[in-house]
């Protein structure tokens, strides 16, 4: 349903994306690991529209939504419709300080008028129930830790209907004590087939969690394939030496 | 005891004209700043260095020359009768929505990028993003210098009475040199300081009334 082809993204004269192809199909799970500076989250934000590719395709459901030859052509409100299909978990939650939990959730869907204003709040209801929250929904994010805000953010990106979502490091911004519960609610999403991409340094959740891991090295895919291939056969040295540090 | 409420009233009518000084240049200098803060972060260079030129010499020059420039400069070119009160309150507006437009820019630009990018993946326009997710949060951010210059302002508007504006002081001095007296102008401070505190006052309500969320 996700097919990226020959995705090139330049910062300057720094090339942070030299050419990357994959896809997926409909309720995969996507893990993109590898060290900092590889790419992976740039991969993410062109994805979702915030950094445009120079070159390169992005396909969803066969239709090619983005096209790197005609990114100056894109208008405000085609870019706008293009993400929709994606949601975004950010590393840092990026809440709105100034709304209860409830409100980070309807404000979107309030705004783009996606449905009745009962069905929005009956929606947003059921999703912070599913994070488990319902006990918070008003409450402000500074009242909560950095595992609920992220829950609460995972709440506000479902509310759209996303076809594919994405999460940047989710759990890299958090305590150790804290990161269980966000993966736990990755993995109820995994396990209800939603189709996600995932950038994680969660090692044993990606092996865990995911239908096929990418591992990014250095702005190209070096390698890719199932958990069991990545993780027990790594083929490159780099792969190998990736994982060493992360078994020590 | 008859001078004292000679004196309160004289001060008491030098307050209404301090008061419209005050609230006419925040009723147009506010607005006017955003507007000019809009214009200082602008991609078009032909619109930022203009803006960010005028923000230099108003506030590169002292707000009591700009009273007098507008005062009598339009005289001085042969214009007659040029309203004084109408020129101080130019000149105000002028100066502080340049001081507003720092503020502002500074409040806006310090808002993190991520509430942009939160509102942007959310399919929001950028017309949504400020108004429904940037604005409150630069709303709280630019009440503490906000408040550093409102009472400013009620200060500056002493300067007025250089171009013969009755304000406040220009009228303790009045009751000064006719009565041969000094404590009007001891008085006058009074009044400054009772303005000031009331505006604190109302600072302190606001912010409490915002400290639900932080950002």
């Amino acid at each position: 349903m996700l097919e990226v082809k020959n995705l090139v993204k330049s910062f300057g004269k720094t090339e942070v994306l030299k050419g990357i192809s994959f896809s997926i199909k409909k309720g995969d799970v996507l893990s993109i690991i590898g060290s900092s500076g590889g790419g992976k989250t740039t991969l993410l934000r062109c994805l979702n529209f915030l950094e445009f590719a120079e070159s390169g395709t992005i396909a969803v459901n066969g239709n090619v939504i983005y096209d790197g030859k005609e990114k100056d052509k894109m208008s405000d409100q085609y870019i706008r419709e293009m993400r929709l299909h994606f949601g975004l978990v950010f590393q840092s939650f990026n809440l709105f300080p100034q709304y209860t939990v409830l409100k980070n959730i309807t404000l979107a869907p309030t705004l783009l008028k996606t449905d009745t204003p009962e069905n929005i709040e009956k929606k947003a209801l059921e999703l912070i129930e599913k994070v488990g929250l319902s006990s918070k929904i008003n409450n402000y994010p500074c009242e909560l830790s950095g595992g609920q805000q992220q829950r609460v953010a995972i709440a506000r990106a479902l509310a759209l209907n996303p076809e594919i979502l994405c999460f940047d490091e989710p759990t890299s911004a958090l305590d150790p004590e804290l990161t269980g519960e966000v993966l736990k609610v990755i993995k109820q999403l995994a396990d209800q087939d939603m189709t996600l991409v995932i950038v994680t340094h969660e090692m044993s959740f990606a092996k865990e969690v995911s239908d096929y891991i990418i591992f990014m090295d250095n702005g190209v895919i070096a390698e890719q394939g199932t958990p069991q291939e990545v993780f027990e056969h790594p083929k490159s040295e780099r792969l190998h030496a990736f994982l060493q540090n992360y078994q020590s | 005891m008859q001078l004292f409420l000679k004196v309160t009233l004289s001060l008491l009518e030098g307050l209404s004209t301090t008061l419209q000084i005050f609230g006419l240049t925040l009723l147009m200098a506010l607005p006017l700043g955003l507007l000019i803060s809009f214009g200082s972060m602008s991609k078009l260079k032909i619109v930022k260095y203009p803006i960010k030129t005028l923000i230099w010499i108003i506030r590169g020059t002292p707000l009591m020359l700009q009273l007098i420039t507008f005062g009598l400069g339009p005289g001085l070119l042969g214009f007659k009768g040029v309203n004084l009160f109408y020129a101080v309150i130019v000149a105000f507006v002028l100066n502080y929505s340049c001081y507003f437009a720092e503020i502002f820019r500074g409040s806006i630009e310090s808002i993190p990028k991520g509430q942009y990018e939160a509102g942007a993946v959310l399919g929001l326009t950028k017309r949504q993003v400020f108004f429904k997710i940037i604005l409150m949060q630069v709303v709280k951010r630019i009440i503490a210098p906000m408040s550093n210059e409102f009472l400013t302002l009620v200060k500056d508007t002493s300067l007025a009475n250089t171009i013969m504006i009755y304000e406040i002081t220009w009228n303790a001095k009045r009751m000064m040199n006719s009565e041969h007296i000094l404590w009007p102008l001891f008085y006058s401070g009074a009044f400054y300081l009772a303005f000031c505190g009331i505006l604190t006052l109302i600072f302190g309500y606001i912010e409490k009334k915002l400290s639900y969320y932080k950002v």
